[in-house]
């Protein structure tokens, strides 16, 4: 029954030169990726980073300006029939009818692409049990708590087994244990062989959840790759230094073999190692204080995904709202 | 794609049912008008027209009866015209954005809200004609079966006509607006207009010459016309006026009701291939 589409090979989503304007701002601004058959891909961003924007094109909500699309072979704009018949999706806001039960919200969706009858009643009592709301079939949606709302949602993206499923900040507003519930469900219908589009603000998310990772800011993919590809761009390890004369320590610092790369943020130098941080430590505090310059903390440590988003994008993730943080990395690990 | 309407109109009649208070509500109001202010300005109308001979052998009818086809109309206004708030809440909080990024063709949905429009207001108009027979409306008053069974399906095809008319305009408001707030003030601006410039509570040939040409293109006192002519009958003489409608006339009325329905179905539909929703 799989139909694929034209010029099926295992790249699923295929996206060239995408830009989106809303009035003269640039939401999007030419960005290109692949994703693959079979993959947990992420758009990992800021708040306003332009991922709703890029998810909006290719569900084919919003009409494609510039650039091309094709989900499953199909182009979103002249084949966007078919686009929509292949795919599912969880908005990043919750869309459920508040006055509707469990059951009716999927039994809707299930009639808004013509499912038939029996293959309707059987996959909504399949997904009730993999999302874990069997129990919940007859309740209205506003008596559902916020995950239980999003296991609604997901169930529903599946409802008609799209070929990908698109996850706008699936777990946003949610409480860490219902998140990593979340992660084990969404992984778990990625093992059955559904593609994942996801958008998430959240670093651990994307790292933990995700194949490959795309990092976005201001409309603009930085840097793609997987979670260990895009660390190891940052060296081996990574050593904050604190010291009363940044400016010298910095030149001096640059002759270390090993250093790879020194940043200077605010009033904290970053050094990349090439090396196992810990050995490369002694002789930087030997230089430093051979030239009389005071250390005033330290601090070593391997490279996470907050340091390769702020490295590629010179902020800490905004929140809503706010200024980008300046503090930065001043945040260690988790 | 060939059934979308068909769930649109399941899911909305889900609500409809479901919202026991506000079902009930919405009939009560028109009760409450028929059973006060249509028995309350009945003996006073009654009174005052008592000096107002009828020619002998005509066929008179009380206060009730004639603002009881304008209550029906007022209550079809209501519910079409507030129909598309549930448009607007699935717009920002709802299901709008799943529909749009389904299959369905978008006229489906407009379709599918037309249906369930259209459905709850035979539901009320057939409750208020019921409810005013029982007070003591004179409706299908000596008709045989067969008359009672074509006067029902009249009244229900103009109310049908009617209803769409609006329920469209509705929705094409409601798809372009942004607040529930807004949608409402827009809506109860237009209802009393509406409403008033219309023959529902009085006859508009006492009006001044202006205020009667809108009355008479009024879409409102069209349904009305419709609704007297087969409620009550053809001839009668209500408020010491004399209603003669000429089954010419009446077609004329429907027809308007069909192009006025076209025209707004027609904004509509464009309002909804604009829409963007995300
Ligand atoms: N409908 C719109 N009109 C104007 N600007 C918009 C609209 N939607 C989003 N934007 C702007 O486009 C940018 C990208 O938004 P969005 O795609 O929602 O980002 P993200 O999902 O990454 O948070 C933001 O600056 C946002 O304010
Ligand atoms: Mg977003």
């Amino acid at each position: 029954m799989e139909q694929p589409g034209p010029g099926s090979d295992d790249t699923i989503i295929r996206v060239e030169n995408l830009e989106h304007l809303y009035g003269d701002f640039r939401a999007v601004d030419g960005i290109s990726f692949t994703v693959k058959k079979g993959e947990i891909f992420s758009f990992l961003g800021p708040n306003g980073a332009g991922k709703s924007t890029a998810i909006n094109i290719l569900i084919t909500l919003l009409s494609l300006q510039k650039g091309t699309a094709t989900i499953a072979g199909y182009d979103v704009t002249t084949d966007a029939q078919k686009v929509r018949e292949s795919i599912g999706i969880v908005f990043q806001d919750i869309t459920l009818d508040r006055d509707m039960t469990v059951w009716e919200l999927l039994e809707f969706h299930g009639r808004l692409y013509d499912m038939p009858v029996k293959e309707r009643r059987e996959r909504i009592d399949e997904l009730l049990i993999l999302v874990q709301l069997e129990a919940k079939r007859n309740e209205l949606s506003k008596r559902l708590s916020g995950g239980m709302k999003r296991r609604l949602e997901i169930a529903r993206g599946l409802m008609t087994r799209p070929k990908v499923l698109f996850l706008d900040e699936p777990t946003i507003g949610l409480d860490p244990q219902t998140r990593m519930r979340m992660w084990e469900y969404i992984k778990n219908v990625n093992r059955e062989g559904t593609t994942i589009f996801l958008t998430t603000h959240y670093m651990d998310e994307a790292d933990q959840l995700s194949d490959r990772i795309s990092i976005i800011d201001h409309g603009k993919i930085i840097i793609s790759g997987t979670s260990d590809e895009l660390k190891n761009t940052l060296g081996r390890d990574l050593i904050y230094l604190d010291t009363d004369n940044n400016g010298n320590a910095m030149k001096l610092l640059e002759q270390v073999p090993s250093v790879r790369e020194i940043t200077a943020k605010g009033n904290r130098i970053a050094l990349m190692v090439n090396e196992d941080g810990t050995k490369v430590l002694p002789g930087i505090i030997d230089t430093l204080r051979n030239a009389g310059i005071e250390i005033s903390t330290i601090n070593l440590k391997k490279p996470t995904m907050d340091d390769v988003f702020v490295f590629y994008t010179g902020s800490e993730l905004r929140d809503e709202g706010q200024a980008p943080a300046r503090q930065i990395f001043l945040r260690g690990g988790r | 794609m060939g059934y979308g309407f068909l769930t649109v109109y399941w899911r909305d009649m889900i609500r409809f049912f479901r919202f026991k208070t506000l079902l009930i509500s919405s009939l009560l109001q028109p009760a409450l008008w028929l059973a006060f202010f249509g028995i309350a300005m009945s003996s006073n109308f009654d009174r005052l027209m008592a000096g107002m001979p009828v020619p002998e052998g005509a066929y008179a009818v009380g206060y009730l009866t004639f603002m009881g086809a304008g209550i029906i109309a007022m209550t079809t206004l209501f519910t079409s015209l507030f129909s598309g708030i549930v448009i607007l809440f699935d717009k920002n909080w709802g299901l709008m954005r799943e529909i749009l990024a389904s299959p369905v063709n978008r006229n489906h949905i407009i379709v599918g809200i037309a249906m369930s429009g259209v459905t709850k207001s035979f539901i009320q108009a057939i409750i208020i004609m019921a409810f005013g027979i029982l007070i003591g409306a004179a409706f299908f008053a000596g008709y045989t079966p067969v008359q009672i069974v074509i006067g029902v399906l009249g009244v229900l095809a103009f109310v049908a006509m009617f209803a769409l008319g609006f329920l469209f305009l509705s929705a094409a408001i409601a798809i372009s607006m942004e607040s529930p707030e807004g949608l409402q003030g827009v809506m109860t601006l237009l209802t009393m207009p509406i409403f008033f410039a219309s023959n529902a509570l009085y006859p508009i040939d006492t009006f001044p010459e202006a205020l009667r040409i809108i009355s008479a293109y009024n879409p409102m006192t069209m349904l009305i016309n419709g609704i007297r002519y087969f409620a009550i009958g053809p001839d009668f003489y209500a408020l010491g006026q004399h209603y003669l409608f000429t089954p010419g006339e009446v077609l004329l009325s429907f027809l308007g009701l069909v192009l006025f329905s076209a025209i707004m179905f027609t904004l509509a539909w464009w309002r909804f291939r604009r829409a963007v929703v995300t």
